[in-house]
Order: C-alpha cells, then sequence, then structure tokens
C-alpha cells in the first residue's frame, strides 16, 4: 500500500517538472526568438545545403557568451537546452525515487539509460 | 521570402502539425519533415533535427499530463528504453553516413507503415489472463484508472516487445521522428497491455529515446535555432489547442484525410530520393 502512495506522489512532482520545464524552455526560445527575427528577419534563409552548426550554436558555454552580446540564436539553442535537459531531468529524478523506494532494480536500470544518454553529449 | 515570412509559415504549418498530432497521435515529425524539405528544400540534415526538437517538445508537454493520471506504466517503459535508446543512439549515428537520398526513402516506407499502423483500429487486446514469467520478475505488470476502479492487467512477451523497441529507436534516431506508431504496436499487440496504457506509455517513452539520440544530433550540428524555435512553439501551441478540441472533435473524419495527406506525403518523400532531388 505505501509503495503505490509513493508512486503517485513521485509521478506527481514529475508532472510538474516536465510542465515547468517546457514552459521556461519555451519562453526562453521565444525571447530568443524575438531577438533573432528582430536582427535577422530582413534577410534570406539559407538551409539547402548542410553546413552543420556553428560552435556558439553547439556548445554552451559560447552560447551564454553569445547571448550576453545581445544575439537571438544562442539565446534560442539555450531554450532548446533547457527543454532536452526537461525529460533527462525526469529521468535523473525518477532514479532519486526509486533509491527512496528501495527499488534497486529499476534504480540501476535508469542509472544504465541515463548514463547511455549522457554519454552521447 | 525573407527569413521573418519563412519564419511565420513555419510557426502557422507547426501550429497545424501540432493540432493534427494531438488528435490522430501521429507526431509532428511527419508533417515537419516533409514540409521542410519537399516544400522549403531545406536539406533533411537540419529537417530530422528540426523534427527531434519538435518531437521532444510535445512528448514532454503530453507525459506531464498523463503521467499524473496514473495511467502511464513509467517501469515498463523505462525497462523498453534500454532497448530503444540503445536503438535511437545507433540510428543517430547511422544517419551522419547514410546518404539523403535513403534516408529519405526510408522516411516515406516508415510514414506510410506509422499511418497504416495507427489507423487500423486493433480491437482492445484481451487484458485478462496470467502474466509472461519475466514480467513478473521485472515487476512490469501494474493497474490502471476506470470506471470500476484500479483494474490490474498483464504484461506477456517481454522479449518480443523488447525487439520491437529497439526497432523502434533505430527509425527514431535516423529519422528524428517519434516512432510512437511502433511503440504503441509493441505495447498493445505484443505485450498485451489496454491500449490506453500503451499510448500514454509510448508518449512518455518518446521524449527519453528522443533525448538519447538529442546528444549525437547537436554534436553534428543538425539542430538550428531558425528553424527550431518556430517549429517547436507552434506544435507546442497547436497541441494545447488539439487537447481543449480533442473531447468534442469528429476524430475519425480528421484521421482519414489525414492518413490520405500522410500517403501523398510519403509517395513524394520515396520519389524524391529515388529522383535523387532531396
Amino acid at each position: 500500500m505505501k509503495k503505490r502512495i509513493q508512486d503517485t506522489d513521485m509521478e506527481k512532482v514529475i508532472g510538474y517538472l516536465l510542465r515547468y520545464g517546457v514552459i521556461s524552455a519555451s519562453l526562453v526560445v521565444l525571447a530568443g526568438g524575438i531577438v533573432y527575427l528582430y536582427r535577422h528577419g530582413h534577410q534570406l534563409p539559407a538551409y539547402r545545403e548542410f553546413h552543420g552548426e556553428p560552435d556558439k550554436m553547439r556548445n554552451p558555454r559560447l552560447m551564454l557568451e553569445a547571448v550576453m552580446r545581445g544575439e537571438g540564436r544562442p539565446l534560442i539553442q539555450l531554450g532548446l537546452l533547457i527543454l532536452i535537459a526537461t525529460p533527462i531531468a525526469r529521468i535523473a529524478f525518477s532514479i532519486f525515487g526509486y533509491l527512496l523506494e528501495k527499488d534497486y532494480l529499476y534504480t540501476v536500470l535508469t542509472v544504465i539509460v541515463l548514463l547511455a544518454i549522457l554519454l552521447n553529449f | 521570402m525573407t527569413i521573418l515570412v519563412f519564419t511565420l509559415i513555419l510557426f502557422g504549418a507547426a501550429l497545424v502539425a501540432g493540432l493534427l498530432g494531438s488528435l490522430t497521435g501521429l507526431g509532428g515529425g511527419v508533417v515537419i519533415i516533409p514540409l521542410l524539405t519537399l516544400v522549403f528544400k531545406v536539406d533533411i540534415h537540419y529537417a530530422i533535427g528540426t523534427s527531434l526538437v519538435s518531437v521532444i517538445a510535445t512528448s514532454s508537454g503530453a507525459a506531464a499530463a498523463y503521467v499524473r493520471e496514473g495511467i502511464a506504466n513509467i517501469r515498463l517503459g523505462m525497462f523498453l528504453e534500454l532497448a530503444t535508446t540503445a536503438g535511437a543512439i545507433a540510428g543517430a549515428w547511422l544517419a551522419a553516413y547514410m546518404p539523403t537520398e535513403i534516408i529519405a526513402i526510408l522516411f516515406g516506407i516508415v510514414l506510410i507503415i506509422s499511418a497504416g499502423l495507427s489507423f487500423a483500429r486493433l480491437a482492445d487486446p484481451v487484458t485478462s489472463g496470467p502474466s509472461g514469467v519475466l514480467a513478473a520478475k521485472l515487476r512490469l505488470n501494474s493497474t490502471m484508472p476506470t470506471a470500476e476502479g484500479k483494474t490490474p492487467y498483464f504484461v506477456k512477451n517481454v522479449v518480443g516487445g523488447f525487439f520491437m523497441m529497439n526497432v523502434a529507436g533505430i527509425i527514431s534516431g535516423l529519422l528524428g521522428i517519434g516512432s510512437g506508431a511502433f511503440k504503441v504496436i509493441a505495447m498493445d499487440n505484443v505485450m498485451r497491455i489496454p491500449f490506453k496504457v500503451s499510448t500514454t506509455t509510448s508518449n512518455f517513452m518518446i521524449g527519453v529515446t528522443a533525448a538519447a539520440s538529442v546528444g549525437v544530433y547537436l554534436q553534428r550540428g543538425y539542430i538550428d535555432p531558425g528553424l527550431s524555435m518556430p517549429v517547436m512553439l507552434g506544435v507546442l501551441g497547436g497541441a494545447l489547442v488539439g487537447t481543449r478540441v480533442l473531447t468534442k472533435a469528429r476524430t475519425t473524419s480528421l484521421k482519414i484525410v489525414f492518413a490520405f495527406v500522410i500517403l501523398v506525403l510519403a509517395v513524394e518523400m520515396i520519389y524524391n530520393g529515388i529522383a535523387h532531388q532531396i
């Protein structure tokens, strides 16, 4: 009985995590989008050939530096990082929850999945 | 066409994609990728990157609602994620080495299969009966809230489901889509889980699987802010509206129209791939 209660408690927090993660990511992306359109809206899009994104769009530290300089696209990328962090934070949190429930099988299982994800960044 | 106009059109299209996605269950990637590649001639690598972003957005948004209702089977989802994330990482790596024409053709084929799977209304599988041995050992069996209160259900065929999830993961990593249709079929028909549980668990899993490939996509520079921004916001907005409308709309006729549109898009993608125009 107690286990079921802890399950739903965990799920409630996860629900909030997801919701507020998506909301904050959206706000940052929107802000970045407005700056981006203000600065580049009159230019022409160039997506026909694949060049790969420059480093300041892929490296968080460079992103932050570029945002401080007032650039819009790195701010969008930061927002996307928040979005991406949301399901990852969710997984990390559920590891914590399984530990609390003394569910060691699923603690280990979830850690493996989390590691697989993190090692690819 | 300027960036501003392009962005606004993308946003509008993503709104429609998000709306359709939430009403029919077929994700945004299905519309976003053909739209970007066929209409705007965007390189397919940017397209799959953008699609993956939209997949994470809608999955996290939807999962927030379903998890709170206690329908999704998180342990099952996590266990299957071992297979899906492995597949997604492999698929994401493959995407770098596969010629774009092949990616386009594969996408078209997967599109047709996905549409077929989600529109074939298969009867709710029999959920009573003994659980699989592995399922019991892994504590995958659970209950779902119904009109009669919490009804238990059992999971069977864990190994079969595991393999199918691996395939779904590879598809997701390679094409930047959610592969929700494959995941639902794996849980629904192979593992004999109630439909509502399989769809909500699939939604939860899609976000995790997408997070697995996104690292590779980011590294390789597939994720572009100018494209991701309108698509992410549009798809979320559309899904938000969709969930309000969901209870009132006649989704059957909508699904038929959607199926037809998807068929056309799939054929176009395959044709363009074969003709080396993509």
